[in-house]
């Protein structure tokens, strides 16, 4: 048979692979500030750009987006041509994947630290930068579905079934997630409210987990994984019912970030049952992994590339039996909301991604290069590094969630909560937070030496931008005995197809439910609109991240009653939730919750606590909001505000939005004097005036009610 | 009065029955072929990652750093 001369295209993985490089150091650079911020609270600089609200979604943008997203399309675009012996459907595509993804990046450094954002996590940016992710998205998948068209091998292997349920899936996620009424360039209510709200963006959430921060790395691991123990994978068989089984039941799982919530109860049983059925798929592939390096467990004692992927692909099990573990009810009335939640998903970034990330760079760099290591030495510092990075990170954090859980949940005798001041918690926990920022920083000091080898290696070498390889062209196969499955994986569109509707099975009966049955939602009828004041100050609640650290969502234990509405005795309630565009439940609470907040403390409480937390609660590690008292609201933007709310179904007057501004004003001045009585100058267009009359709203509708009764 | 209840939905309890059964259905085929295709093709698919045509990435390249 005459074989085909064909280039592989080197170019644009190096692109992505500095790409990746450079936004990880700075990603994690900016994760260790946040650390440090939460025992340091001075590190926040008194500065709106750098306060801990605004760069925590920064971070996680950074190393999702940025870190892992750059590393995953340099793995696919590496691994994609040498399983399909193509070379990528078009270098014009691809070279506007890349840029326009880095655009987007930048877009997404600047916009945050403005406090340009939507609230909702790991989609924090807003509609135009949504919308440009979309069509790049989409560019990458045309360059991916064409490469496979034209490609010269039958079969397609299992990473690549993996690339294309990552394509398809984020594309359904992040479109249904990021509906969105704009009120201007910078600012959208979401489309969805309260518990529908919290329900797609956990369905997105959970997923962008499943198949930005899993799927791919799980083709990768079966590429790369191969490759560097130079044998094939354990069981072909195993990984084709992992792949199935894990898209099936992944995007069934969302729910199990809201249990105890006010989110039906059906739901959350469904997100449960499903999270656990998660670690057979899971374990399979990890096993399927592990059992690649039978008879080879020699070569992971020399070769820093697979000792990463070893401990790669062990976080992996480890991370995917705690979600489930933490996905049970009775685990996760202890550890939502604490700390617990952050190591989890750290032992997934940094010992899943970061660890799959470094071992295919340590093997991919030299091989472009045409070269050799710099130093394996180096890599087996990073290694140790990097690991005693993981691990002194998870362990504060793991002790951390347990011990502040404890406290928040302890009574009495007397039937009092023994640690009444949430604040006792926090303080509790600060010297685990000081040897989290340790573990942060031997992790990034591991990428810094990783950086310097690989750079001192590509200087050693020579780029190969288009690496020669001889193939067959695609001919019939000859053997036909794969059946079904056989016919399906060479028939890419139609494979892509199903992949969809596997996973849409699962969307739409886990969304529609919700949307479509109004009993989901029980009516509170003194639940109100916000007022006008009180919608900006949600708006700059939003926008400085106070969602970051602070629930709004008192479960139904008595633990958490006591502590948010003793007088009342009231949980969160659906019902509550209904005008909550977007809805801000909130998934870590540093702080205490705010649902019950409104009335609790005077306005001039709320005015010297933004000013100065530390000097109004002693201790206090929240940021001070200095530049909340110099900036002024934008009331030109009120009536837009109320109209766009209005268009998602907030019971807005027609013609309202022309009162709005006079009843904001008369609000605002009624809190500014109020203020004045007790010795505080304030303008009424002063952002905290609008702040405070959100803060003070918050949980008063369902005491209203209670007074009524 | 207003009497609060986590939402208790009887009609939708068919919905997760409905996701078992779809769920099972496809496993169960799945499983079922997994078993019964030829072995010949299971290699060869899992060979594929090793043989692209290049010489930086063969097998006697692979091993050393």
């Amino acid at each position: 048979m005459e074989l085909e001369k064909i280039h592989y295209d080197n170019k644009i993985v190096k692109a992505f692979i500095i790409a990746s490089v450079i936004f990880g150091i700075v990603g994690m650079t900016v994760g260790l500030l946040a650390a440090i911020q939460l025992f340091y609270p001075i590190f926040n600089f008194d500065l709106q750009y750098t306060s801990f609200g605004r760069i925590r979604p920064l971070h996680t943008n950074a190393v999702i987006f940025a870190f892992v997203g750059n590393a995953m399309f340099a793995g696919v675009y590496y691994s994609l041509q040498r399983l399909l012996k193509t070379r990528m459907f078009s270098d014009g595509l691809s070279w506007i994947h890349f840029w326009g993804w880095q655009l987007i990046i930048l877009a997404a450094a600047i916009t945050l630290p403005l406090g340009i954002t939507t609230s909702k996590e790991y989609a924090e940016l807003e509609w135009p930068i949504d919308i440009a992710i979309a069509l790049i998205w989409v560019v990458f998948g045309i360059n991916m579905i064409g490469s496979i068209i034209k490609r010269r091998e039958k079969h397609m292997y299992v990473a690549i079934w993996f690339y294309i349920a990552t394509f398809v899936t984020v594309a359904v996620l992040h479109i249904v997630n990021s509906f969105e009424i704009p009120v201007t360039l910078f600012k959208s209510y979401s489309w969805y409210a309260g518990v529908q709200d919290a329900l797609v963006q956990w369905w997105y959430g959970h997923n962008a987990v499943a198949f930005f921060l899993t799927t791919p790395y799980l083709g990768m691991m079966y590429y790369f994984l191969p490759k560097a123990a130079n044998r094939p994978v354990y069981s072909y068989r195993l990984s084709i019912i992992h792949f199935w089984s894990l898209i099936f039941l992944y995007i069934w799982a969302g729910p199990h970030h809201l249990l105890y919530t006010a989110l039906p109860d059906w739901a959350q049983s469904l997100g449960v049952v499903f999270s656990i059925m998660l670690i057979a798929p899971s374990w399979g592939g990890m096993l399927n992994g592990l059992l690649t390096l039978r008879g080879a467990w020699d070569r992971v004692r020399e070769d820093p590339v697979l000792k990463f992927m070893v401990v790669a692909v062990t976080a992996y099990g480890m991370a995917t039996l705690e979600g489930p573990l933490l996905s049970l009810k009775n685990v996760n009335a202890i550890a939502h909301f604490t700390d617990w939640i952050v190591a989890h998903v750290h032992v997934g970034a940094l010992g899943w991604n970061g660890f799959l990330i470094f071992g295919m760079l340590y093997w991919i760099v030299p091989r472009m290069w045409g070269t050799k290591l710099y130093s394996t030495q180096l890599a087996n510092i990073h290694f140790w590094l990097g690991t005693l990075g993981i691990i002194f990170y998870a362990l504060p954090m793991y002790t951390a969630g347990v011990v502040q859980s404890l406290m928040w949940k302890e009574f009495n005798p007397d039937g009092f909560l023994t640690y009444p001041n949430f604040l006792e918690t926090t303080a509790k926990i600060i010297p685990l937070y000081m040897l989290r920022a340790v573990g942060g920083g031997l992790y990034l000091t591991g990428v810094f030496i990783m950086t310097y080898n690989l750079i001192k290696t590509a200087y050693a070498g020579k780029f190969v931008a288009n690496e020669e390889a001889e193939v067959a062209p695609m001919v019939k196969s000859s053997s036909e005995s794969g059946g079904w499955h056989h016919v399906l994986e060479s028939k890419p569109v139609l494979f892509t197809t199903l992949a969809l509707v596997a996973i849409l099975i699962g969307g739409i009966i886990e969304l529609v439910p919700t949307f479509l049955i109004k009993s989901n939602i029980p009516t509170i009828t003194s639940v109100t609109p916000y007022t006008p004041l009180e919608l900006h100050g949600r708006d700059i609640y939003i926008r400085e991240g106070c969602v970051g650290c602070h629930s709004q969502m008192v479960r139904p234990f008595r633990s958490e009653v006591q502590r948010y509405d003793p007088k009342f005795g009231e949980y969160s309630k659906a019902g509550e939730y209904v005008y909550d565009h977007p809805f801000l439940w909130g998934s870590k609470r540093t702080g205490p919750d705010l649902q019950r907040v409104g009335g609790k403390y005077a306005d001039s409480w709320h005015y010297r606590h933004m000013l100065s937390p530390g000097d109004v609660s002693n201790g206090s590690i929240m940021p001070s909001y200095p530049w909340l008292f110099e900036q002024v609201i934008d009331k030109s933007l009120t009536a837009g505000k109320i109209k766009a709310l209005r268009t998602v179904g907030v019971p807005y007057e027609q013609g309202y939005e022309d009162l709005a501004t006079a009843d904001l004003e008369k609000q605002a001045a009624k809190i500014s004097e109020n203020l004045k009585m007790e010795g505080y100058e304030v303008v009424p267009e002063a952002e905290i005036v609008a702040l405070i009359s959100y803060l003070q709203r918050l949980g008063m509708d369902i005491k209203a009610e209670k007074k009524i009764e | 009065m207003y009497k609060e209840i986590l939402a208790t939905i009887d009609n939708v309890a068919i919905w997760p029955v409905i996701s078992f059964v779809i769920f099972f259905s496809f496993f169960l085929g799945l499983l079922w072929w997994a078993f019964t295709v030829d072995g010949g093709f299971i290699r060869t698919m899992s060979q594929l990652p090793l043989e692209d045509g290049t010489d930086s990435t063969q097998p006697a390249n692979s091993s050393p750093l």
